[in-house]
């Protein structure tokens, strides 16, 4: 391709064209151009050996085909929806994909009308008045939140409180992040899988910052007694920050109305797939945060024209800008994801994300009734209402089960000794039939 | 042009042709109220959801316009200084589709044994080439590298019995620096730049004590300066018992030519997005894989990829200080990064510092503007002199090129900080210049008033900040 006959195909100098130019800045070679000192210069030999396009693609290939194909019920934050071709194809245009961070909006219009519709979408589906464009995932976004919580909070704390049942990845990202902002993270008991109010109005005192809940739960559980948790934050001048998703949100309880003062989520649960855990971090929050929102934040303005625009505002509450006194360290985020999620959310509309989310109900609860109908199995573990996703109980150790089931082709979680889950939605239902004689006979 | 023909929705098909490009938002083109009602009980559910309802060739369209007012790498030269636009391979897209790679992060390692033969590839691949003993691929950004880095040094200084107070971050750094250094607790000691542009080994010393954790820096730094007294800083750091963390942002200068692990560093983020030619998905995502020293590698996130007799796992460090990404950081990106380094190879990385480094000096020599700080490597930062710079990128615009990043860092003047990369020839170069050049040459109302030819003129940032409007909720409230 083309005319470079240099090392790298994407620099695409003759050899002609380099001298050229090295005799223009008036240099013999362009190994004159470095004064790396001598002895910390570096000879070049990694060890890494140059191959051509259609080889990488093939050791690739090769490589990935390494990995079992196994039909996946997992989930326990990363999930798996149809993402229709329209969104691939679109958010590939280069337009988007190879743009940078938009701090010359008058050429970065699209994107940035993007991002104000994905933020619109937002505060549609959470109640709440404003959502940003991105952090990288849930976890991070909970992280974010714990320091907000004590940047706003009027005396100091030092807890947050966390439910019993929570992904030890996400806890472990917040631990980190809380840390830092001198908070330590604890632990409020569940009943049957949801909050156990009363325990955690036991656990809960002025010294609160942040309660965190989930809807549905890392379990599946969609939780009965939101407001309730809200009015025990509140009434401790601790935020209520909410976990959950964009499917889950389009017909659940709005968190607005439950009084969460933050949203946060995984929101590639629309338009990403799976991705090995790879995820685009959802925040929205109350007017009253505004000023101490991480991330970056699209807004109306208008031009030299009159007319309406997009732009990135309120940019002083950002790294580059304000330094250590920032509200977060973000600058790379998920925008990319942001505008998967906001295509595929347009595609489906209210109807069709409707459907989504009542087939995760439908599906997780039709699926928890064929396992427990195996001998040997009970589910589901919570007495609740599930979405997506739920825990069954297995009189034999749930890892074997876990691994037999493998065997046969399936993937689910092994969560206990005697606690597996199953995820199940748009993507792998065709496959529960299979999956349930698997089980069958894996239990036998 | 006036014509009522190809007006529909607000869409007006003269304007578009014309380039005056204008698109509804999709709440102005059509919306649709549904009452909720599934198989919860109502008090568990909201009663409505109110979102645009349009077809699918309605939304292509909405779209492909859209993207018709952005600009990409592939739409014309992007010399964004400190943010290495290089052109992003196709093919290393294709590879990131593969449907063997879409598995899920809770898959037992022995099922996902080609996904963690790549990380391992990949770490082994990224340690080479930042001279270090092991890397974490788990951040999932530069800025979440820092703060793993800034993570790692505390966490080693407290193994030690030190609780440290202070990071060491030069007055020219990137603003990630202190933002990161504050997250993790630590106070910010702001060293000062010296004359020359580079660091002042006297007020180096001056800011260096048993209270330091971590001094860091960017190599070439961001004026694109090399720091030729960097072994010499190393070994400040190291007589106080602090480490030395690399900033990855200009490793592009770099690449086959100096290793941050052999100039005495202990930490380093890579920034795959930028030396790697991931694209930048306006605004991201990225990945930091974060490389460090054997006597830090116990400090490491958890889980780590490494190889074993029966294949790859996956494994907490002694040390570890945790998690920084929910689960294994930005998968699709490291693909890429591992399909364009093998695509590259030793050859390939060296000679795109060289043309990196060759781009950056001819374009300098072109230009009108003064550059006040050389010998510079990958990036130069020019001065604007008494025109605001923020002028000079508005109305490069109009010549169809993406202008430099203006007024940072401070110790230039109206600064306009330039990196072409590797990817442009003498042709595009000298395309670039050309527009440089014509705005030099352009008088000051000009320049105040553009750009002219864009999809929008100049936009009040002041008014967007003054009267925060974040959703279309917030437009119809008016």
């Amino acid at each position: 391709m083309g005319t470079y006959d240099t090392g790298s195909p994407y620099a695409p100098h003759t050899s002609a064209e380099t001298e050229a130019m090295l005799e223009t800045i008036g240099v013999e070679h362009e190994d004159d151009l470095f004064d790396i000192p001598e002895e910390v210069a570096f000879d070049g030999r990694f060890g890494i050996e140059a191959r051509e396009e259609q080889t990488v693609r093939t050791e690739m290939r090769s490589l990935l085909g390494e990995n079992d194909d196994l039909v996946e019920f997992l989930g326990r934050g990363h999930y798996d929806h149809y993402v229709p071709s329209l969104v691939n194809h679109l958010a590939d245009r280069q337009e988007f994909i190879t743009s940078y961070t938009q701090y010359q909006p008058e050429i970065a219009q699209g994107f940035l009308q993007v991002l104000f519709e994905y933020q619109s979408m937002l505060v549609e589906l959470t109640g709440l008045s404003v959502a940003n464009c991105s952090l990288y995932d849930a976890a991070t976004a909970l992280g974010e939140t714990a320091t907000l919580a004590s940047r706003v909070r009027q005396t100091t704390g030092s807890r947050v409180l966390v439910p019993e049942h929570l992904r030890s990845g996400k806890r472990g990202v917040l631990e980190n992040y809380a840390d830092g902002a001198g908070l330590s993270v604890d632990t409020y008991a569940m009943d049957d899988g949801a909050v156990d109010i009363e325990a955690l109005g036991d656990s809960i005192d002025d010294d609160v910052v942040m309660v965190y809940a989930e809807s549905p739960t890392v379990r599946g559980v969609v939780e009965e007694s939101l407001s309730a948790v809200g009015d025990l934050a509140s009434n401790h001048d601790a935020l209520f920050c909410l976990g959950s998703d964009p499917v889950a949100l389009s017909v659940l309880e709005s968190p607005g109305s439950v009084g969460a003062d933050v949203v946060v989520g995984e929101a590639a649960t629309l338009g990403l797939g799976t991705a090995y855990g790879m995820g685009l971090g959802m925040f929205a929050t109350r007017d009253q945060f505004l000023r101490q929102v991480p991330g970056r934040l699209v807004g109306v303005s208008e031009d030299d024209s009159g007319r309406r625009a997009f732009t990135l505002t309120l940019q002083t509450r950002e790294q580059h800008i304000r330094r250590e006194r920032a509200t977060s360290n973000i600058c790379t985020n998920q925008a990319w994801v942001a505008l998967r999620t906001a295509i595929h959310a347009a595609s489906l509309g209210p109807d069709g994300l409707v459907e989504l989310a009542t087939d995760c109900i439908e599906g997780a609860a039709e699926l928890a009734q064929r396992v427990d109908d195996i001998p040997g199995i009970s589910a589901p573990v919570h007495d609740r209402h599930h979405f997506r996703e739920f825990v069954a109980r297995t009189d034999q150790p749930a890892p074997a089960v876990a691994g037999d089931l493998a065997e046969a082709g399936y993937a689910v979680h092994a969560i206990d000794d005697h606690l597996l889950q199953f995820c199940v939605t748009d993507t792998n239902e065709e496959h529960v039939d299979g999956l349930v004689e698997a089980l069958s006979e894996v239990v036998r | 042009m006036t014509d009522e023909l190809g007006k529909e929705d607000g869409y007006d098909q003269a304007r578009w042709v014309d380039g005056d490009r204008y698109e509804p938002l999709l709440s102005e083109k059509h919306t649709r109220e549904v009452e909720i009602d599934t198989p919860l009980p109502d008090e568990l559910t909201r009663d409505s959801l109110d979102l645009p309802d349009l077809s699918e060739p309605e939304l292509a369209r909405h779209y492909t316009r859209l993207s018709q007012m952005n600009f990409g790498i592939e739409s014309g030269p992007f010399p964004l200084g400190s943010c290495t636009m290089k052109y992003n391979p196709k093919f290393t897209e294709d590879v990131a589709a593969l449907a063997d790679g879409a598995v899920h992060p809770d898959r037992d390692a022995e099922t996902v044994q080609g996904t963690l033969g790549l990380y391992a590839q990949l770490q082994d691949y990224l340690a080479r080439i930042g001279g270090m003993d092991d890397v974490t691929l788990q951040p999932p950004a530069g800025a979440a590298g820092e703060l793993t880095g800034v993570l790692i040094a505390k966490a080693y200084h407290e193994h030690n019995g030190e609780n440290r107070s202070e990071i060491v971050i030069p007055a020219s750094a990137h603003g990630t620096n202190f933002a990161s250094a504050a997250m993790a607790g630590f106070d910010v000691v702001e060293l000062p730049s010296g004359e020359d542009g580079r660091v002042d080994l006297d007020a180096l010393d001056a800011s260096l004590s048993e209270e330091t954790a971590l001094l860091m820096l960017t190599n070439p730094n961001t004026l694109g300066l090399f720091e030729q007294d960097i072994v010499e800083i190393a070994s400040m750091v190291d007589d106080v018992g602090g480490l030395l963390y690399y900033d990855g942002a200009n490793l592009n200068a770099l690449l086959g030519r100096g290793r941050p692990g052999d100039m005495g560093f202990d930490i380093m983020h890579y920034n795959v997005h930028k030396t790697f030619a991931t694209p930048h998905g306006g605004g991201g995502p990225g990945a930091g894989p974060v490389g460090v020293v054997d006597r830090l590698t116990p400090f490491l996130p958890s889980p780590h990829v490494r190889e074993t007799d029966s294949g790859y796992e996956r494994y907490a460090p002694e040390q570890t200080i945790g998690k920084v990404h929910g689960f294994h950081g930005n998968w699709l990106v490291l693909v890429k990064t591992l399909a364009y380094i093998s695509r590259l190879g030793d050859e390939g990385l060296r000679d795109t510092s060289a043309k990196a480094v060759l781009n950056a000096n001819y374009l300098a020599e072109q230009i009108d503007y003064e550059v006040p700080f050389s010998p510079f490597y990958h990036e130069f930062v020019a001065s604007a002199g008494d025109t605001d710079a923020a002028d000079v990128a508005k109305a490069m615009l109009d010549y169809g090129v993406h202008p430099p990043t203006t007024k940072w860092p401070e110790i230039v003047d109206e600064a306009l900080m330039t990196e072409p990369t590797e990817i442009e020839n003498r042709r595009s170069l000298d395309h670039l210049a050309a527009a440089f050049n014509a705005v030099a040459s352009t008088d000051e109302e000009t320049l105040a008033n553009a750009p002219q030819r864009t999809a929008a003129r100049r936009i009040d940032q002041v008014g967007a900040a003054r009267n925060p409007r974040l959703s279309w909720h917030a437009l119809d409230e008016e």
